[in-house]
């Protein structure tokens, strides 16, 4: 059908304004789908899972600029195909959401942003690929359908009920109300057509993971985005992340090396077995690093359990097996380097938080893949497997509390993760040490061990 | 991802793979003839053997090349050539036989059954074999309408095989054209619906489209990934070493030393010898470590670093010479030499660890185009054994000298290698396996292999 969007004239234009994608051009991701199919949870999932691997992200959900935009929402009714108010103010809504699109990929110097809202029609999506042509960016398109009822319904109870939207409805009247709100986008729903939509790059993902429909994955950060999406699930499961037992290194205030568990670290082992008797798992994993100390703690268990290298704590390099107060008297300068920047500094022939993450990216995919998990790990590597569950920034893991004999169990409810920390019972010492106020180069020695914990 | 399982019993760490899956895998190609097929059979065998995953093709075409002896001509094809239907099958059950012996005897992980497997009849009868055996089954379907994608996979395979040796071109062309018709009328692809249950990747048109359905277990996620990265645009990929090392010259392993004079002439020399090539797009990686670094930094063109492509962590054996580590570490020495690509360095890696760290560069490099890489020994040893589909026995001892580039150019269902030197001398640092490895040897039967250094 022939607009005057599709004229000579417009075609030009678009060619002359449109900027040369470069290989590093940044990347929209754009949502497709009916309400309730899940584009919020993966558009969250996707963006917690980019920033974690270091690829700045983030997402803009077009029902919350509608939120601000109508402060009260009354009903269904305002998305009806023909509500000319409701439709215009949707498209000023999109509209105001591709702005700050622009404004966080083109000077803010972020890498992939999420434009989660419904785009169910091709007009919509055609405004989309436009805006992203004329500013340079590449568009990879993530549809979801689905139309198993149950889905869809656990789908509302988990999130729908929860919203802005239905705060003042009962449980009846709110899903009454949304399903109404999906049959005003049934009508005109175009999904991504193999043949009209043949030269865009998307994944269809059906019936919540079943069978994957993939066109034309560009470059390697939509081969990632593919992979992680063909990997995530929405069964219910939980995740148990802890450490080792306290270790006889722990108690004498040594960092990394690989020595067995004191004690009462083996007195924890023995809790962790009882506590996981207790709760009663179905087919849980166990696994642990290829370190002595999570081994013994693993094997107290008295189930099979799979060893990791990449669970490993992170390689202190010149520092291993050393105390703070070592480290200050010996190497000073770094560790003021250290606590100016504690995530990318990497120890002198050791690793940093960043290398950790990088080396900890199939576990995170792994994990992704499985349901009910005991992962029996360190403190660092902890650190950055909880950043990932709770969306902890760069600056914030690696100073996440793990303290040693506590178990966190993690499940995931609607967007995000529920976390109940479970102490055994077992005393041990500290080991966190936290940022000192003076992280100069030109600090005094005090100074630097100033958080340093206790030890014997 | 496949993990080491360390069990320690009484100190002894014992090395073996994990079982990612309870039971082996079967891996089934559908397609018609000249659809990519054997071509995506030996490569995905190739990388998960690789990646520690034992696997075997098994394809059903050599098999009736073991049975009728002389190729005649498409007819034995024809839909209705009894006696070739016959044949066929018998063909496929004694493949079969092999993929059971293979997978539930000799202890193999994952068989890939390569064969058109076109009908549901046929896909069917393999799906029941497989239940029987307990073994899982995930389909890999190749479909394509290009004229010239079939055409240059006819030109690159077909003409060279054993069942067109007698004839010329353009008579081979015209044969396999009518082969592939008589599959045509018979084809039925696997169905969305009809074949909803099965696990299955359909890939369309050279990898434009992918079509996943039920992916049941890590490996079929992984096999999944790997398909949906490789690509058949013709490509080199240039792997060399950074030039000669200060430590390289005095005989010292590992550590993070700089160039030597000869290694900077090496690094010059490397650069007119990329700017001659005239490489379209080219892509240069280096490792974190200087010697890499440096060697990059003399081409003036722009390189990302790698951090997964650092040398092999020597551990407590870091920047010593092999003599210092007879004398300091005698025991561990004598075990690398018993196991070299599972022997873990004290508080450092083992061969078996590389190739897990390097698999997103293969990964990476599978995906990209032209690349030049410029890394170290113990790593390119890694990356070539996974081109050139060398064993794990194999892949430590593979020679890797200094200042020679190894220009690898995929053809047919393999890879070209050009070794060019460039004309820089440098140390040896090559270590072939000593005869004796017993712990109780001589130093001298254990340094007897020892590059000379200065």
């Amino acid at each position: 059908m022939i607009t005057f969007k599709t004229t000579i004239l417009s075609i030009i234009w678009d060619f002359m304004t449109a900027k040369i994608c470069m290989t590093n051009c940044p990347t929209l991701i754009v949502t497709v789908g009916l309400p309730a199919r899940g584009k919020t949870y993966i558009s969250k999932k996707l963006t917690r899972y980019l920033n974690w691997i270091g690829v700045p992200t983030k997402e803009f959900n077009v029902g919350e600029y509608r939120r601000e935009c109508v402060k009260i929402y009354k009903s269904f009714e305002f998305f009806r195909a023909d509500n000319e108010e409701g439709l215009k103010i949707r498209k000023q809504c999109a509209l105001a959401a591709l702005n700050d699109v622009r404004q966080y990929l083109s000077v803010e110097g972020g890498q992939v942003a999420v434009f989660d809202a419904t785009n169910t029609t091709r007009e919509r999506r055609v405004t989309i690929t436009r805006f992203a042509e004329q500013n340079g960016y590449k568009v990879f398109f993530v549809e979801s359908l689905c139309e198993d009822p149950n889905v869809i319904a656990e789908n509302i109870v988990q999130v729908k009920l929860g919203s802005p939207d239905y705060t003042d409805r009962n449980t009846e009247e709110a899903i009454q109300d949304f399903m109404k709100r999906i049959k005003c986008y049934e009508n005109s729903y175009q999904p991504l057509d193999e043949n009209l939509d043949g030269d865009l790059s998307y994944i269809k993902i059906m019936d919540v993971g079943q069978r994957y429909l993939v066109n034309r994955v560009l470059d390697h950060i939509q081969s990632r985005i593919v992979y992680y999406l063909m990997n995530i699930h929405i069964t219910p499961r939980s995740i148990y992340l802890c450490r080792h037992g306290e270790s006889d290194l722990n108690v004498r205030g040594r960092i990394g090396g690989d020595s067995g568990l004191s004690p009462r670290g083996k007195e924890f082992a023995q809790g962790l077995g009882r506590f996981i008797q207790d709760q009663n798992i179905k087919d849980l994993k166990v696994w642990t690093s290829q370190m002595k100390r999570t081994i013994q703690t693993g094997e107290s268990l008295g189930v099979p359990y799979e060893q990791w290298k990449a669970l490993n704590e992170i390689d202190a390099g010149v520092c291993e097996e050393m105390m703070y107060e070592e480290i200050q008297e010996h190497f000073p300068l770094e560790f003021a380097l250290r606590d100016q920047d504690k995530y990318r500094y990497r120890y002198p022939k050791g690793e940093s938080y960043e290398d950790l993450v990088q080396r900890l990216e199939p576990v995170i995919m792994e994990l992704e893949r499985q349901e009910n998990v005991l992962v029996i790990c360190h403190q660092a590597v902890m650190r950055c497997l909880l950043a990932y569950f709770l969306d902890k920034s760069a600056e914030e893991l690696p100073y996440l509390k793990c303290p040693l004999h506590t178990v966190l169990k993690l499940t995931p409810v609607a967007y995000g993760c529920k976390v109940e920390s479970i102490y055994l019972n077992v005393e041990a010492v500290n080991t966190h040490r936290d940022r000192p106020e003076n992280v100069d180069i030109s600090r005094l020695a005090e100074e630097a061990l100033f958080t340093v914990p206790a030890h014997y």
